[in-house]
């Protein structure tokens, strides 16, 4: 089970540029070291993050092994109504990790 | 002859013996008393202090989930410590009452649920284990550690001292040698910290992940090329309680980010 935390604003004023962020743990294991007997240590990475308000996607993301362990994404979205914002990151094995916030426009 | 040359060895063993372990335990004047977080770039100092983005509070919030989970029949962690664990991180490692073993906060949560929860202990550095101590330690933040030093813990505390000051390794260093005599020196591309481990569990940039302090003193004994302990050692338990009881003056900080 990955931990999720999600910053949100709660409530957000017609037409604001709200700021969201997202945390999730992943060892993000890029594939190119090795361990203590010498041995490849295998890749295993996040590939795809997107978010998507009320089912439109607002942000999408393409991880590379370069990213670190733990990622952090900030981005902006521009707030035009309320609704329910969801959080979706997807590893290489197709396993994914799911997370959802509201957001009251007034 | 003989008895000159029986009496140059003895010279030499005791000349060894000595400085296998230096007896006097030296002190940091507690106006100079500072958490690792000093030693941190700006950046990641920021890292720590940022309430969202800080990575350890990850497993923060998973220990929070898990203490208040109930296990099929087994009752939660939350139906006894009904309003928190405020304040108890800052007085381990302690001895326990029933067994007169002294155990850290890991030790305490796996005995709680082995005695009271009728579940396996936990291994050390798995992430429950982790998560859990992290939230049980983040609820003490801000507070002076305070342990006792005395009565039952006053043997454990002097074994921990004599780990902290009896050299050890190729390199042939004891962990005063560094923390207490020559922090704030460079070494190599770091700066030597004064070896406080308030911010335990911490985040490790080295590790990218939450790691506990006996993870870090194995790190440390890596280093000058000894042969760690296994975890969970009590020699490495009455370790921490002599850390702890040597950073008094200092507030816990927990989940911290260390390099």
């Amino acid at each position: 089970m990955a931990s999720i935390r999600l910053a949100v604003p709660k409530t957000a004023a017609q037409g604001e540029v709200i700021e969201i962020k997202a945390l999730i743990q992943h060892p993000m294991e890029s594939g190119f070291r090795r361990g203590s007997r010498g041995e490849v240590i295998e890749r295993d990475i996040i590939t795809a993050f997107e978010c998507q308000f009320e089912g439109e996607t607002v942000f999408s993301a393409t991880f590379h092994p370069a990213i670190a362990a733990n990622p952090i994404l900030t981005f902006n979205m521009l707030a035009s109504r309320s609704g329910l914002l969801t959080f979706t990151w997807t590893d290489q094995h197709g396993e994914s990790w799911s997370d959802q916030s509201t957001i009251t426009v007034a | 002859m003989i008895r000159t040359a029986l009496l140059i060895i003895c010279g030499l063993v005791a000349g060894c013996t000595q400085s296998a372990s230096d007896a006097t335990p030296a002190q940091i004047a507690p106006e100079d008393l500072q958490s690792g977080y000093a030693f941190l770039t700006a950046e990641t100092q920021a890292l720590q202090d940022d309430a969202f983005g800080n990575p350890g509070l990850l497993w923060v919030d998973r220990g929070e989930t898990l203490f208040h989970a109930e296990i099929e029949d087994t009752p939660a962690c939350a139906s006894c410590h009904e309003s928190g664990l405020s304040g108890v991180a800052a007085r381990y490692p302690a001895i326990d009452r029933e067994s007169g073993k002294l155990l850290n906060l890991e030790g305490r949560i796996n005995q709680c649920r082995t005695t009271h929860q009728s579940l396996d202990g936990w291994d050390y550095e798995s992430d429950e284990l982790l998560a859990l101590t992290a939230y049980i330690a983040n609820q003490s933040n801000g507070m002076p550690a305070n342990v006792d030093i005395t009565g039952a813990a006053a043997e454990a505390y002097q074994q921990g001292q004599d780990y902290f000051l009896t050299r050890r390794g190729q390199f042939n260093l004891s962990c005063q040698q560094c923390h207490t005599e020559n922090w704030g020196k460079q070494l190599r591309g770091d700066t030597i910290s004064q070896g406080h481990g308030d911010g335990f569990p911490a985040y490790r940039l080295e590790w990218q992940s939450l790691g506990s302090l006996q993870r870090r003193l194995r790190d440390c004994d890596t280093g000058v090329r000894a042969e760690p302990l296994p975890f969970g050692d009590e020699t490495y338990v009455a370790l921490e309680l002599y850390l702890a009881a040597r950073a008094e003056g200092l507030t816990l900080e927990s989940p911290a980010v260390r390099r």
